[in-house]
């Protein structure tokens, strides 16, 4: 992975420019020692890593608008980081760069359930968001698998989804308004309790612009009532062409499930070695899940299996209770795990046209035999969204590289059928050279116009989402 | 000038060296009056893809929208943000297109639960300021690679580009529908229904107040629809009425279209507050003896006044700038909107950022110059 070289010239003033951030921010807020700022030296892609020249914890909206004041100044890089859960190494610093971290930003500021929102600042977890409102029976929608972790800085910089976004949308859909600290300092107010742009679209712009346009200290973000009750329904198929018309079928029926979630056979057998949720061998599995009452979870789950039916599943199991709910969900849940039991793997993210779903698999399957690489498949079939996991040992000379080469013949089968490079990670570092099978030269060249407006300077997560070479004359000026 | 491919459309913008006003079907004739030669979609029709299994449709900008509508509804599908017919309102005519709904981000009643134009919208092509064929987004439901300018193009009026094509997020037509209606409340206990039926679990696709009735949407499977109508007028909407079919469809239709000023003379300003903020908006605006409708929950106020003098523009965007939101006049004479800003006036950092984008797409400044403001 190529990054930029460090500026000698920032490194050579290392003490002055720590001694001004300490300037303006209370005791401890400045991580400098050489030692603790390896804590900083990655994010959950961890095959690349990297001691930023030093990290920033800032309070407050103007701690963070102080310290952009400092590095615009001082024309230091800035990588914000929310909670450090990229898997596409959106936070990964370089030499010559401060890490904003907002890990200490984490307050609510406002639930106002008649107007169904909730202010938060910007470093809360994703899940203590609904942990917020959910006494009042409420909840945030979007629901990445990292949930637990990730700060709503991050989902909005990536523009996350989850496993129910079939439903319920990703963060742009559910995010209604920013407090963003400018590059140079200046602290903006974009969009609030009410819908939708006067003018332009800013935050529609913003959200998925992973930190390259300015630092999201606090958000207006939409709360739904919970639904009264969920449960899904588990159907194995001898074929994933058959997996794909099956769901297909679903959604052209009119029913809207919250997530449908499909496995194949590598991955079924994984997760039941690793966690022994009693699944079928089967090559392909569908988890598909619908909310309401119970008569109109009957109602949906009913036609749901009527449906299924038609296409002859191998396995058809219907829960009827929370236990048996936990027992479908918990081999999906623990994929990533299992998959990690076995060997290193990569997780991708493209998406495709859900009509091309067994041809990409089809295809897969041949380039994995090609490689020599196992993969396993879990995704978000509703939306077309996949998440190949490659299996490789990263102790193995080569090896990465080989997973590397082969992530990138799938992501460009994605583009090549329709479909995009990433989902819902973001394109970070990771497939930051793949944004030429995507977009021409033009496509690309309005993109870094807009980073332009926002970031004359290209100080804020400057060696991200676009391929160095294209950005090189701007990073340099 | 009707160019017939993206092609020529890309040439005729390049050789351009006078201002051109973008037009679809100009049945949303919104905005400052734009001095500048017709350039139209018109001559670039046509549904390329549409994959009902993947609830995705892919059009040319200048597809009329009731063909778009017809085709999906021989599926069982539609556009679920409800985009509105404004020709009564506005006195245009004309086909309302494709290009037209996603530039303006015309959103209906059901922007409170699925979202607006710009959250279906799923990819755009356009030709920028300087006659470069772009595009961004794709058709796919999930997709955050690069920068969403889909966001950006949608809602911006023709002011960044003009779009040639566009792709979408369809959804079913659900079985059925039902209305439960209460007479007589004034607005804010209306809005208190309102919130509280939003706030119950009971997937409420619109909620408004039209003509003294408060309205609250329930679409589903019919047992569903029943089963929640039921808990509901159990529950926080006691003494609610309930229209089913046809009868319940008309009403939202009626809002959806801002039917009841269509026939009455004034200025129309849609306004985009906080929910609970509606009724005391138009409260403080008593003295310009305001007609209000309230969508979104009291979120969306469509405000009647009187067509002299500003057309209480300072008086409106002086409150909003206190409470939050923003206030777009939808109709007024070709004098009025000459005279006073059509679209909320943004701070200036905010202005500055606009002004900034606009340099970057449309550095000749040629684009509907002056339509959405400085």
């Amino acid at each position: 992975m190529q990054m930029p070289t460090p500026d000698p010239a920032i490194l050579a003033r290392k003490d002055q420019i720590v001694k001004r951030l300490q300037s303006v921010l209370p005791e401890g807020a400045v991580v400098h020692d050489p030692i603790q700022t390896r804590a900083y030296e990655c994010d959950a892609l961890t095959a690349y890593k990297c001691p930023p020249l030093c990290a920033v914890l800032p309070t407050s909206t103007a701690e963070v608008a102080a310290v952009m004041r400092i590095c615009h100044e001082e024309s230091v890089p800035v990588v914000p980081r929310g909670a450090g859960t990229s898997l596409a190494g959106g936070a990964l610093p370089t030499a010559d760069s401060v890490i904003l971290g907002v890990a200490r930003l984490n307050a609510v500021l406002e639930t106002d359930y008649a107007n169904r929102i909730i202010r938060v600042q910007s470093g809360r977890t994703n899940l203590s968001v609904t942990g917020a409102v959910e006494e009042e029976g409420f909840f945030y929608a979007p629901d990445p698998s990292s949930q637990l972790a990730c700060a709503i800085a991050g989902n909005i910089a990536m523009n996350s989804g989850g496993a129910h976004c079939l439903k319920y949308g990703v963060t742009t859909n559910n995010l209604m308004g920013v407090t963003m600290v400018m590059a140079d300092g200046e602290v903006l107010e974009i969009g609030g309790a009410h819908l939708d742009a006067g003018g332009l679209d800013l935050l529609g712009l913003i959200c998925g612009s992973e930190g390259q346009l300015g630092i999201v200290t606090e958000a207006t973000l939409r709360i739904l009532a919970k639904p009264e009750g969920a449960r899904p329904v588990l159907i194995g198929f001898d074929s994933n062409e058959v997996a794909g018309a099956c769901v297909s079928d679903i959604i052209k029926s009119g029913i809207l499930p919250v997530a449908i979630e499909f496995m194949d056979r590598p991955c079924i057998r994984a997760t039941e070695a690793f966690a022994g949720a009693g699944y079928p061998d089967c090559e392909a599995l569908l988890i598909i899940e619908v909310e309401g009452s119970d008569a109109e979870i009957d109602d949906q789950l009913s036609r749901i299996v009527k449906i299924a039916r038609t296409h002859n599943p191998v396995e058809l199991r219907e829960s009827t209770s929370a236990e048996e709910s936990a027992k479908i969900w918990l081999g999906r849940k623990s994929a990533f795990g299992a998959m990690g039991q076995i060997n290193d793997y990569m997780c991708l993210d493209g998406t495709i046209p859900v009509s091309e779903l067994p041809l990409v698999l089809r295809r897969i399957d041949e380039m994995s035999k090609e490689y020599g690489l196992d993969v396993g498949n879990v995704f978000h079939a509703g939306d077309g969204n996949m998440h190949p996991l490659i299996l490789f040992d990263a102790n193995k000379p080569g090896d990465l590289e080989k997973c590397e080469a082969f992530g990138a013949d799938i992501l460009k089968l994605c583009v090549e059928v329709g479909g995009c490079l990433t989902g819902e990670h973001g394109v970070g570092v990771e497939k930051r050279d793949l944004m030429a099978s995507q977009y021409n030269q033009s496509d690309l060249e309005i993109q870094l116009a807009v980073k332009d407006v926002f970031d004359p300077n290209w100080l804020l997560n400057p060696a991200k989402v676009f391929p160095l070479a294209s950005t090189e004359t701007r990073r340099a000026s | 000038m009707t160019p017939t491919t993206e092609a020529e459309l890309a040439e005729v913008i390049a050789a351009a060296n006078a201002p051109l006003r973008i037009r679809g079907g100009g049945t949303r004739d919104i905005g400052a009056p734009v001095d500048g030669a017709d350039l139209s979609t018109r001559g670039l029709t046509g549904v390329t893809l549409y994959e009902p299994g993947a609830l995705t449709l892919v059009a040319r900008a200048g597809t009329p929208l009731t063909e778009i509508e017809e085709l999906l509804a021989g599926e069982g599908q539609r556009l679920a943000f409800e985009p509105g017919d404004l020709r009564a309102l506005l006195g245009t005519k004309g086909r309302s297109t494709i290009g037209g709904v996603i530039a303006t981000n015309a959103s209906g009643p059901r922007r409170i639960q699925v979202g607006a134009a710009r959250d279906f919208c799923l990819g755009v092509r356009f030709v920028d300021g300087q006659g470069r064929v772009l595009k961004n987004g794709g058709r796919v439901m999930k997709n955050v690679t690069g920068y969403d300018l889909v966001k950006l193009m949608t809602g911006s009026w023709g002011t960044l580009g003009m779009l040639t094509e566009v792709s979408l997020k369809v959804l079913a037509i659900p079985e059925t529908e039902a209305t439960l209606i209460c007479d007589g409340q004034s607005a804010e206990t209306a809005v208190t229904s309102m919130a509280a039926a939003l706030g119950s679990p009971f997937d409420v696709t619109g909620a408004a107040q039209m003509n003294g009735q408060t309205t609250v949407r329930l679409e589903g499977l019919e047992q569903s629809v029943s089963y929640r109508a039921k808990a509901l007028r159990d529950g926080v909407l006691q003494g609610f009425d309930m229209v089913k079919g046809a009868a319940s469809a008309t009403l939202w239709s009626d809002l959806r279209d801002v039917t009841p000023f269509a026939g009455k003379d004034g200025a129309v300003w849609r306004i985009s507050v906080k929910p609970s903020d509606g009724p005391t908006l138009v409260r403080e605006l008593g003295a310009l003896a305001p007609d209000a409708i309230y969508d979104w929950g009291g979120g969306l106020v469509w405000l009647r006044v009187a067509d002299e003098g500003d057309a209480g523009a300072q008086m409106i965007r002086d409150d909003l700038s206190h409470i939050g939101g923003h206030a777009t006049l939808m109709r007024a004479s070709a004098e009025t909107r000459a005279s006073v800003p059509v679209f909320q006036p943004e701070p200036g950092p905010i202005a500055a950022l606009t002004r900034g984008l606009r340099a970057k797409f449309d550095p000749r400044g040629i684009l509907n110059p002056g339509l959405m403001g400085a």
